[in-house]
């Protein structure tokens, strides 16, 4: 495990100076392949958030016949966002790392836009624990949960073994 | 032969499988996925390399969502297998623990099995690797409903 990669360090410091998050998606392949994107979210209660955003398109449908956004789609956007909130908003020493990342689908995916947040419930020196939520059309409603621990330790330097 | 007969048989249902299984769902033909057999309850498929698919770029190391999505099919072709007749499935929940990184240039092989199905819900087991399945990149656990809708409905309950 290498300490935060210099060049994405700079994109992350440079996104922020600008206030905008999308440049962090953007140097990412896959999330432009999924057309997944951030955002600040404009107005309302959750005003400033960091959200995640997954654009419709017909490439992420995993059941043709309904039609439904695949699972897969999903955990993309959920795995996604935890890592982008945690290089965001905190700084870790290291590039966070999935360990595992467990998903729930609740209401399958319709075929348009899907927003995800991401919430670090527990923050360690070695790992971290990030819910995550998406919904479409209506925030209280979300169609998929997913809880994530991210490695976000660098073996540069002692590890303290405590609990 | 009847034996032989099954054989093309066997071969041909799995072709015919295979091309629907790309055809049939974008997501995984965006992927590039390839099923490569399919068995008793079992079934494995390949996400060839694709630096489109890329999470790091400076590594050339995929994105674990594309990981999730080649276990999340394999898991659900798995099932396919796995039932008496065919009927409309969805992920219930699945987890997924990353062991290491995938190599870049290099593509990933899934196995799956369904090693059990109840009326309403299917559970699987996955693995994802380059050379063998002794030394993965990820494992899963997952579980199915089974028989859910085909039709859309105004509002999006599963």
């Amino acid at each position: 495990m290498s300490p935060t990669d210099a060049w994405l360090q700079q994109v992350v410091a440079e996104a922020r100076a600008a206030g905008d998050p999308g440049r962090l998606a953007a140097v990412i392949p896959y999330a432009q392949t999924m057309g997944i994107s951030l955002r600040l979210a404009p107005d309302g209660p959750h005003a400033g958030e960091l959200q995640g955003v997954m654009r419709f398109g017909e490439q992420l449908i995993g059941n043709p016949m309904l039609p439904a956004l695949h699972g897969g789609a999903l955990c993309a956007l959920l795995e996604s966002t935890a890592i982008f909130q945690l290089l965001w908003e905190s700084a870790p020493p290291a590039t966070p790392r999935t360990i595992s990342l467990t998903v729930e689908y609740l209401r399958s995916g319709r075929p348009v836009d899907t927003f995800a947040r991401g919430v670090p419930t527990r923050q360690g020196r070695r790992v971290t624990n990030v819910r995550v939520e998406a919904w479409q059309d209506d925030r209280a409603r979300p169609i998929a949960v997913a809880s994530a621990h991210l490695l976000v330790h660098s073996d540069e330097g002692p590890v303290k073994f405590e609990l | 032969m009847p034996d032989e007969r099954l054989d093309a048989e066997e071969l041909a249902r799995l072709r015919e499988l295979g091309q629907r299984f790309m055809r049939g769902v974008p997501h995984n033909k965006a992927l590039g996925l390839e099923l490569r057999a399919m068995s008793d309850a079992r079934a494995e498929l390949l996400l060839p390399y694709d630096p489109r698919l890329v999470g790091n770029p400076e590594t050339g190391v995929l994105h674990g969502g594309a990981i999730s999505a080649l276990i999340d099919a394999c898991c659900g072709a798995a099932v396919f297998q796995a039932l008496q007749k065919p009927m409309a499935i969805a992920t219930l929940d699945l987890r997924i623990d990353y062991l290491k990184p995938a190599a870049p240039g290099r593509a990933v092989i899934a196995r799956a099995h369904c090693y059990k199905v109840t009326r309403h819900v299917a559970f699987v087991r996955g693995v994802a690797f380059l050379d063998s399945e002794d030394d993965p990149i990820a494992t899963s656990a997952g579980t199915f409903m089974l028989g859910t809708r085909t039709t859309s409905r105004t509002e999006g309950a599963a």
